[in-house]
């Protein structure tokens, strides 16, 4: 028999908010819809050609009740869009104390990482009732990460950065979708979200997750490892160190502080404009530089890499007063580019 | 009827072995149709081509379905299945939705239902046709060259990646924009400086209300996504970075002036549907439309406010939150207007003298589908459930309720209304209201489903779903219905076929229906009119008395009833 669910789970905090409002337009919908059908059949029978109903009376214009019949659908209309703008606002808004994980997409899998560095493939486990925030990343085409049960999804674009978040509320497995096409393993490209108790978590990140690496390095340090002047490193440290030097401007204290460019311009130093400034550095170079640093590192370094190195540069010090997110600043993450 | 036409005509004709002269028998040979100026004669054109394209999108349509009844596919391989998707949506968009009623039905009734003899540039008018069809060509040239997997959308930076017939396929699209602002130009040029004397604006009929406002935008509109596309091909030719970020370029930016065209192309795809239902519904109901002024000046508020809301389809892009505020507000706001139409319509059958024919049950399956195609529409332009909603199939149920519920159903009403016009000859009612009758039901099973499975979740443009086996009921009833719609849109085809040749010959009003393009003989000659009209009276003026001989003759008269 018919056993199949008519509605999808409901598994984060925006769950019970969201469906509230899907049902609300649900009813608007039947009760419209009933309305307008069940008068027209009745005025088309009723006054069907030959029929002696009564025809008195007949108005063609009425400019009161024009305006009597706009405003239902107006006024419903706007306190839906004030119900849903409210629901929006909260899912796209993370709050502080979200945990930070990194995805990036490719065709056609999932790359991400936990806060402590462990990497999981088209899954993610994350504990329950604490809310995380993801910042993503593509490395070819646009993708979106889409959370049925989440009640929510955010596309996912090459060169920038994207945020969304969600508070799961249940244990279970969700399943994960791409679901902006992407090529021909568009629908393949998915994967599940395990929400697991917060102890079992911990013992997630005990032991290094699934892959059972001896040691995982959280994403700063390996961000520092590729910095700092190592073998295997890019050596960045010889431009840029402690203090600023001829070469480069020390990157103490860079992430979320106002830049001053060479071209007179001032921005505000943001996840975009870090990533921009190790992948094509002569964009915006800071007051006082030629562009003397190799522009080729966009070829050398993989998105995850890139990542690791804004994750260490914030460790070197974080304005206090700016925010550093693109989400908190929706301004400059605007549609087009600048 | 001060309108004058040939009497000898009208009235020996109809039983004449000989008929009398029309633009159809004017002349005969290939050349008179293909070098032809006369806009009835293009609009046939037309009206074939459209007829071929939407057969062959609805054979990639039947190819999707058919993948679909199962979870891991039937037969495709992926790439050809995201080719089949492409096809469908690329034919059906701009092959036929968009020049489906202005370039059939307007071409054919714009000059007449104005007393003009023929659009303002009858050569332009046949260039238009011609571009459409090297359109056509080039896309389907394209699918033959091995096929376009980048979907009717054409997002960056798929599109400039793809190694598919991406650049032909443009091109053709690109074509296809001149075709329809050649139209556009021309039905604003005509309803400007062509009306017959004393046809003011406000007696003009609804349905060139509808073709005015329809033009507004293809001007407006159609440049915008012809550059973005042509840009596209550019990045594509010689690697230039506008849309790809690999060359410094922004994706995104793509998806904006993608919109800021193709969501006004919703109603140059829906405004000329509402326009036909204006007519069916008032000519139906043997009624003058009620609030006439509000249903014109509602026609130019969606064009208008139209171009405002192309944001709403980018609430998860990366577009500012601020931004999307706007947006939604606006597009909450563009509602109101096609509500402002619903409810006019119901008030103009409300004391009609409705006859129930083949067009009048169009026309009211149109006012159902519509309706829900509208109102799903608020789920979408809300922008809490929108995050969940986008992109998956809830969208493409709502969006086919508009286009095919709205856009098809009017268009075939439309078609139904003036057939006996086009043609001369009438075809059997019966077999019309079984037609949309089956219409309206397929549809419903063919879409309804699809609402829920994209609010479990569905995401659009899949071909597999095995890991959420959960979908594939809905899956089933939605292709089961899409046969019987099949059947359904199968049924016309035959016997309108049928009609042409063997159908009863009609007068020039077998409704019992106002307006100019009734007062010439069916089929009209290829100047329109024997005598240009004069005194114009009201439009749907009903209340002057109904003069349904014809009518009758045809149907019978209405049994007494209660």
């Amino acid at each position: 028999m018919f056993n199949y669910p008519m509605a999808p789970e409901q598994a984060s905090t925006f769950g019970a908010e969201h469906d509230f409002i899907f049902y609300l337009i649900t009813i608007l919908t039947v009760f419209f819809t009933v309305a307008v059908m069940v008068c027209v059949l009745y005025f088309a029978f009723k006054y069907r050609r030959g029929s002696k109903a009564n025809r008195d009376n007949i108005v063609h214009h009425s400019q009161k009740l024009e305006i009597a019949w706009s405003m239902p659908p107006l006024i419903l209309g706007l306190v839906i869009f004030g119900l849903s703008t409210s629901l929006f606002v909260k899912v796209r808004v993370p709050p502080k104390d979200a945990a930070e994980f990194f995805v990036v997409g490719k065709q056609w899998m999932w790359h991400i990482q936990h806060p402590s560095g462990i990497r999981e493939n088209n899954t993610l486990t994350i504990p329950v009732g604490k809310p995380v925030k993801l910042t993503m990343i593509s490395q070819d085409v646009i993708h979106a990460f889409y959370v049925p049960a989440f009640r929510t999804q955010y596309m996912v674009i090459p060169g920038r950065y994207t945020t969304m978040w969600f508070n799961p509320i249940k244990e279970g497995k969700y399943p994960i979708f791409c679901n902006m096409y992407c090529g021909t393993q568009h629908s393949e490209m998915g994967g599940y979200v395990y929400v697991v108790s917060q102890p079992e978590y911990a013992a997630f990140v005990a032991r290094g997750g699934d892959k059972k690496k001896d040691h995982v390095q959280t994403l700063a340090e390996q961000g520092k490892s590729l910095f700092g002047g190592n073998t295997g490193s890019l050596n960045c440290v010889s431009c840029h160190g402690e203090k600023d030097t001829e070469r480069g401007p020390s990157l103490s204290g860079i992430a979320g502080s106002m830049r001053k460019f060479a071209d007179g311009q001032s921005a505000l130093a943001d996840d975009d404009y870090l990533r921009e400034s190790i992948i094509a550095p002569e964009k915006r170079l800071t007051a006082g530089y030629e562009g003397t640093m190799p522009p080729d590192y966009k070829s050398q370094l993989s998105e995850e890499q890139i990542r690791h190195l804004i994750e260490y540069i914030k460790t070197l010090g974080v304005a206090k007063a700016a925010p550093v997110t693109p989400t908190t600043m929706p301004a400059l993450s605007g549609g087009t580019s600048k | 009827m001060s309108a004058t036409v040939a009497k000898p005509d009208q009235t020996e004709g109809l039983y004449d072995p000989k008929e009398p002269l029309n633009y159809i028998n004017v002349q005969h040979t290939l050349k008179s149709w293909l070098l032809t100026g006369d806009h009835k004669r293009i609009a046939i054109l037309y009206l074939i081509g459209i007829t071929f394209f939407f057969f062959l999108g609805s054979i990639a349509a039947a190819m999707v379905r058919l993948e679909l009844t199962s979870p891991h596919g039937v037969m495709l391989e992926n790439d050809t299945y995201n080719k089949m998707f492409s096809a469908h949506g690329i034919i059906m968009i701009f092959l036929f939705l968009i020049p489906s009623i202005p370039a059939t039905l307007g071409n054919f009734l714009v000059p007449i239902m104005i007393g003009a003899r023929d659009l303002a540039f009858p050569r332009l008018n046949l260039m238009s046709w011609y571009l459409y069809m090297i359109a056509g060509a080039m896309i389907l040239c394209a699918f033959f060259m091995g096929g376009v997997e980048a979907g009717w959308t054409f997002y960056t930076p798929y599109s400039s990646l793809a190694k598919s017939q991406v650049t032909l396929t443009l091109v053709g699209v690109f074509i296809g924009g001149f075709s329809s602002i050649f139209t556009g130009l021309n039905f604003i040029v005509t309803i400007h400086k062509m009306r017959a004397p004393g046809m003011g604006w406000f007696k003009m009929p609804l349905f060139i209300w509808a073709h005015y406002a329809t033009s507004v935008i293809i001007m407006l509109g159609t440049p915008v996504v012809a550059i973005t596309l042509l840009l596209v091909v550019l990045e594509r030719a010689f690697n230039i970075g506008i849309f790809s970020p690999d060359n410094g370029g922004d994706p995104v930016l793509f998806q904006h002036m993608f919109w800021f065209y193709s969501h006004p192309a919703v109603y140059i795809m829906v405004l000329p549907g509402m326009g036909v239902v204006s007519e069916l519904i008032a000519n139906g109901s043997g009624k003058k439309i009620f609030g006439y002024d509000f249903v014109a000046y509602s026609s130019l508020a969606i064009a208008a406010i139209g171009f405002l809301v192309w944001g709403h389809h980018m609430f998860v892009a990366g577009q500012s939150m601020y931004q999307g505020v706007i947006f939604s507000l606006l597009s909450f706001v563009v509602a109101v207007p096609s509500a402002i139409k619903v409810f006019n319509w119901t008030a103009t059958i409300y004391k009609g003298q409705v006859k129930l024919n083949t067009p009048m049950v169009y026309a009211l399956g149109f006012m159902g589908l519509f309706v829900i195609g509208g109102l799903t529409g608020l789920y979408l332009s809300s922008m809490g459930t929108d995050v969940h909603l986008t992109a998956t199939y809830f969208v493409v149920a709502h969006f086919h309720y508009v286009m095919v519920g709205g856009t098809v159903t009017a268009f075939l009403g439309g078609l139904h209304f003036w057939w006996p016009k086009m043609f001369g000859r009438m075809y059997p009612d019966t077999l019309g209201i079984v037609s949309a009758i089956m219409v309206f039901f397929g549809f419903n099973f063919t879409f309804f489903p699809q609402f829920i499975v994209g609010w479990m979740g569905m995401p659009r443009r899949y071909h597999y779903y095995y890991f959420a086996p959960e979908f594939q009921p809905y899956h089933l009833a939605s292709s089961m219905g899409a046969s019987f719609l099949a059947i359904g849109f199968a049924l016309p085809a035959c016997y309108l076929t049928w009609s042409i040749f063997k159908g009863r010959k009609v007068g020039p009003n077998p409704w019992g229906a106002k307006g100019l393009e009734w007062t010439t003989q069916s089929p009209p000659i290829t100047t329109n009119f024997e005598t240009m009209p004069t005194d114009i009276p009201e439009a749907y003026d009903f209340d002057s008395g109904i003069d349904d001989s014809e009518y009758d003759e045809i149907f019978g008269k209405p049994k007494e009833s209660k």
